[in-house]
Order: structure tokens, then C-alpha cells, then sequence
């Protein structure tokens, strides 16, 4: 209790330089955390698969589409639970800079193997029974207003044209970490429309989304899919949803390494600033410590001192850093619009953010103490008046 | 009667290391302090008493000789022993008081109480006796930068004789307060060796204050000179 009040006491002695050093590890908490989730971001979409699902795709290039017909070759092979198909629409609502992702679905076979996209009966319903009808996910909604029954124009960019959609049912995400930022529609849609437009783009699929029954068989299945289209026209390349997703990411994964060194020297250079205040600190309480030794306080007490008040100010500045890291990111997360799927504060950021928080508090008080402990009773003394 | 004595010194010698040059300060000394003693060290800057002080109040370690206090060879205490013997055996007053700023008086004089056995209780008891002794009772709540120089160094004395310590070493405590604060601080030396019976070993420059004490010894270049009694 007494040393408590002693840590505290002294992390407040000098207001300004605690009030800087502070603000310092704020900062630097809060930049770190919100490095850290768009690093998360970044992976959020590996990270919301499901074991169960497999994505197979052209074998030479997502660009190159698979045959419609390969459908109920697949769901026959041994393991496969449910097939589905997509594909990838990009068209442009309004302006180029409302990106959001779009897809034509096979709907009720897709939603069936995507159990995490939470709809309401009705308007699942609704969504089925209209050939134009698109569900949205909530993220989405909240970012351009939309509800039920609105009519979203999109000009085509894969597939020429103006589309038009009407909004039947809003999805939410079972976890945190489900995309609610997508747009679907149904693929029949988009494939008549071809048939009359441009016959011979017809009838083709992006990839497909393979349901398996055993999730441990994924390697013996996705062999199997590819094996079934060896030597046609368009082979086959069967991955887990996961290694598809992160095939995305590794395409910017240079900058994602730069992002990461930089949170990491933010917190090195925070290091150095908290570890000069205590060392200044230190230097100027030489008397004191001496004092305390010659009264038969043991090194052991000192540490504990220096140790403490170092930790204190590391783990307020830590604290408010995180608490901070939330509207921060936030609010990051809705100017960043639909470029980050999913853009949230995990648990896991949090406690990376406080180990950095303490390890910061507890590097800063290695060298402090390390004097401190090696002062000399009669040099200490000397350092007063 | 003759009391025991409290402190034994043999061929004691110490010296510095200056950069390559070694410099003598203390050479061959040898002399005893009895229980209940107030001996005052006196000489010129550099002669060697505050390293005399320090040595027998064990914050300093001698190259040759023993030093025996309460029969304790102090020498031959590894460092967590000569804390534990310090906290134990020896009250400290200094010259610019040495109070922790951020702690109250009572706190401050409660500080050594810390490294004993006594419950919370029997601590305030103690620090409560100690300060009213000081005539600080009115004052135990206030930091040292609300008190007067004479009054900090009252705590410290305070502080220096809360745990009932074996000897009680000042060094130049009159040396930073004026003279009617240092004439007050004397007194309050004299009364806790007079009627408390400390063995009080104060180390001075000042001749007026060294006239407080029973005992005057003289240091210059490291070597003791005769008793000098003034009572």
C-alpha cells in the first residue's frame, strides 16, 4: 500500500513531463492498434472462411471462366455435400469511387453453403421469388442508406450495360468478422441477359463454391475436382476458401510487411522517449535512493519503485490508447467505406496493444534500476544540494 | 561510570581512487565511542570526518580495519546484512535533511518503521511520540517543501531516531539553517543524548555547533588528534 503510494505519488511529481509521456504512449498505442486492424482488415476475409468450403476456379486465371456444366459433375464426386457458382459483376454505382463487391449467385444453393449471412425469412423469400432482386449486407446499407425495396442502378464494366436491382432483403453477419459488405444478385439474371446480349459469354461461372461433408478430406477432394477436368478445355484449380482468400492477399502482401514494421518501430520509438524520462527521472531521485538504502531499504525496493512507476504510466498511457483505438477506428472504418470488408478491433489487437503497453513500461525501468541498485550510499548523498 | 563502548574502531584506513592517483583519507585510525556518548568530529574540508561517519554508519566500506558497533563487526557484513544492520542500528540526520519530498512528515518519519515488524498501529504510535517530541505534532500532515528548513530537519531527526536506533549519526546538520534554527536543532541533539541517552556522533566544521557535544575530536589529513572533553 505504502509503495503504491509512493509509485503514484512520484509518477505525478512532475505533471508535464508524466502529462507528455503519456500523450506519447497514447499515440503511440492508438497508431499501433489501428496499424495492427488494418493489417486484420487486410486478412479479415481469409479469416471469415469456412473449413467446409472449397473454391474452384480456372486453372490458368481467375479471368477465365469454368463451363455451367461442370456444376453436376462436381456435386457428384465423393465428399461434396452442395455446389454453388459465382461470379464477380463489378459494376459501378454512381462513381468509381463507391467500390463495393458484387456478385451474381446462384441464390439458394449460395445461401445454403453461406449459413453466416443471417436473413430474415420473408426477405429471403422476397429475394428468390424476383428475377432482379438483390440482397445487401448490412454494412453496406448503413454506408449508402439503403432499405428494402430501393432500386440501386449499376453501370457494367465486365458485362456492358445498365443494371438495375431491387433490394429485397439486408443480411447481417453471424460473427464479427462476416462480410456484411457485399451486394448479390442472381446469376439467371445476369445469364439471360447474356444469352441475348453476348450469347457467347453465356452459360459460364466464375468459380464455384464446393460444400464438403468432411472438412479434413478438403486436400482429397479438391484432387478429385481437379483430376475430374484434367485435359479439358478448361482445367480446374481447387483450393481451400481460405488459401483462395489469401491468394488475394498476397498480391499486396509488400505493403501489409510495411505496415507492420511500422507499428512495430512506433513502439520502439515510444521505448526510447519512455525510457529517457525514466532514466532523467532516476538521475534526478539519485539522493533519494540513497537516502532510502542508507535507511536499509534494499535494492529489491528500489526496483520495485522505479519498476511501478514506469508500469503505472505505461499501462494509463496504454489504457487510454486503447480505449481510444475504438471511435478511432471507427470512425477509419466508415471513411474507408467498402474497402475494408470488415474493419473491427479484435480482442487480439487489444492485448497485443496492452503487452506493448507493459513491455514499453517494464524496457523503460531496465536501466534506471540497474543504476539505482549499483548507486553508492556515499556517491548517492553527495548528489544533493 | 564507565559505559561500554558503543563503537570500536581499529586501524581503520580508506582511500579514493582518482582517476590513476590514489588518494589517502583515513590512515591507521584508531578510537572507541562509550554508550551514550556525544562526540562531535571536527576538521577542515577534505580531512576525512564525513568519510569517518559514513564508515561507522556502514554506507561505506573501509580497505583495512574493524569497526565494531555494539559488538558487531560491521566489516564483515555482506551489503544486505549492513542494510538489514543499518535499518536496525543506525539513525541518520543530514545536512540538507534528505526528506522524500512527495511524503508527508509522518510519512517521511514512518519510513523507517517500514523494515520492522510493527503493525500499522504501533507505527503511527511511534511516529506520532517522535514528531510531538520535535514539537511537529501540529505539522505531521505537510510536505517538507510546506515546512522551514528547521522544521525538515526536525522531521529527519524525527526519522532518524523513530526505530530506536544503536547510534544516531548527523552530519553538518546545522550546516544549511540559520542560527536560530541550528541553536534548535542542537538542543533537540542534546536533550535526546541527554535525557534519551542516544550515542550521538556528529560531524561538523562549525565550532559553535561542535560545543553542543561532550567530545570534540579533531580530523586533519586522515589522522584523529586527542580527545578533546568539553564536559
Amino acid at each position: 500500500m505504502y509503495l503504491l503510494k509512493l509509485v503514484f505519488r512520484n509518477a505525478l511529481r512532475h505533471k508535464l513531463r508524466t502529462g507528455l509521456t503519456l500523450l506519447g504512449i497514447v499515440v503511440a498505442i492508438l497508431a499501433f492498434g489501428l496499424l495492427r486492424t488494418v493489417v486484420n482488415a487486410w486478412y479479415a476475409g481469409a479469416e471469415s472462411t469456412s473449413a467446409a468450403r472449397l473454391i474452384t476456379r480456372n486453372a490458368i486465371s481467375l479471368v477465365f471462366q469454368l463451363p455451367l456444366t461442370y456444376q453436376e459433375r462436381i456435386r457428384k464426386i465423393p465428399g461434396v455435400a452442395g455446389v454453388s457458382h459465382a461470379n464477380w459483376f463489378g459494376g459501378v454505382y454512381i462513381s468509381a469511387k463507391n467500390f463495393f463487391p458484387q456478385f451474381a449467385i446462384e441464390a439458394p444453393t449460395y445461401l445454403d453453403l453461406y449459413p453466416e449471412y443471417i436473413l430474415p425469412e420473408e426477405e429471403k423469400k422476397a429475394f428468390l421469388l424476383d428475377r432482379k432482386g438483390a440482397i445487401i449486407g448490412k454494412k453496406l446499407a448503413d454506408q449508402f442508406g439503403w432499405k428494402v425495396g430501393d432500386v440501386v442502378p449499376l453501370r457494367g464494366t465486365i458485362f456492358p450495360g445498365n443494371w438495375s436491382f431491387t433490394i429485397r432483403g439486408i443480411y447481417h453477419g453471424a460473427e464479427q468478422k462476416t462480410d456484411t459488405s457485399q451486394f448479390f444478385f442472381h446469376w439467371y439474371y445476369l445469364n439471360e441477359t447474356l444469352k441475348r446480349t453476348i450469347p457467347r459469354r453465356a452459360n459460364y461461372v466464375g468459380v464455384y463454391i464446393v460444400g464438403i461433408t468432411h472438412p479434413e478430406h478438403a486436400a482429397e477432394v479438391s484432387q478429385e475436382i481437379d483430376n475430374t477436368f484434367k485435359n479439358s478445355l478448361a482445367e480446374t484449380l481447387t483450393e481451400t476458401e481460405k488459401a483462395f482468400q489469401l491468394s488475394f492477399v498476397e498480391m499486396t502482401e509488400a505493403i501489409l510487411v510495411a505496415i507492420q514494421i511500422v507499428s512495430f518501430v512506433i513502439i520502439v520509438i515510444i521505448m526510447a522517449v519512455m525510457a529517457n524520462t525514466m532514466a532523467m527521472t532516476a538521475r534526478e531521485r539519485a539522493a533519494e535512493y540513497a537516502t532510502l538504502k542508507a535507511l536499509g531499504f534494499a535494492p529489491p525496493f528500489l526496483a520495485k519503485l522505479i519498476f511501478g512507476e514506469s508500469l503505472a504510466i505505461a499501462v494509463l498511457g496504454g489504457a487510454v490508447g486503447i480505449a481510444c483505438t475504438f471511435p478511432v477506428a471507427n470512425a477509419f472504418g466508415n471513411a474507408m467505406g467498402a474497402l475494408f470488408k470488415v474493419f473491427y478491433v479484435s480482442w487480439q489487437t487489444v492485448a497485443t496493444q496492452l503487452a506493448a503497453a507493459l513491455l514499453v513500461g517494464a524496457i523503460a525501468a531496465i536501466l534506471p534500476t540497474w543504476r539505482a541498485s549499483r548507486v553508492k550510499i556515499a556517491d548517492g548523498l553527495r548528489n544533493i544540494g | 561510570m564507565n559505559l561500554p563502548n558503543i563503537v570500536e574502531i581499529k586501524n581503520l584506513s580508506k582511500s579514493y581512487r582518482r582517476g590513476e592517483q590514489i588518494v589517502p583519507v583515513l590512515n591507521d585510525i584508531s578510537f572507541d565511542i562509550p554508550e551514550g556518548e556525544f562526540l562531535a568530529l571536527m576538521g577542515p574540508s577534505g580531512s576525512g570526518k564525513s568519510t569517518l561517519l559514513n564508515l561507522i554508519a556502514g554506507i561505506d566500506k573501509p580497505d583495512r580495519g574493524e569497526i565494531r558497533i555494539g559488538g558487531v563487526d560491521i566489516t564483515a557484513l555482506s551489503e544486505s546484512q549492513l542494510a538489514d544492520w543499518r535499518a536496525a542500528n543506525v539513525g541518520f540526520v543530514f545536512q540538507f535533511y534528505n526528506l522524500i519530498p512527495v511524503l508527508t512528515a509522518f510519512e517521511n518519519v514512518e519510513l523507517p518503521l517500514l523494515l520492522t515488524r510493527l503493525s500499522g498501529k504501533q507505527r503511527k504510535q511511534h511516529v506520532e511520540t517522535a514528531l510531538s517530541m520535535m514539537g511537529l505534532s501540529e505539522r505531521m500532515h505537510h510536505y517538507p517543501s510546506e515546512l522551514s528548513g528547521g522544521e525538515q530537519q526536525r522531521v529527519a531527526i524525527a526519522r532518524a531516531v523513530v526505530s530506536d536506533p544503536t547510534i544516531l549519526v548527523a552530519d553538518e546538520p546545522t550546516g544549511d539553517l540559520d542560527r536560530v534554527a541550528a541553536d534548535d536543532i542542537l538542543n533537540l541533539l542534546g536533550r535526546l543524548n541527554r535525557e534519551l541517552g542516544k550515542t550521538i556522533i556528529l560531524v561538523t566544521h562549525d565550532s559553535h555547533a561542535a560545543q553542543s557535544a561532550r567530545i570534540i575530536r579533531h580530523l586533519d589529513k586522515g589522522v584523529l588528534d586527542a580527545n578533546k572533553v568539553l564536559t
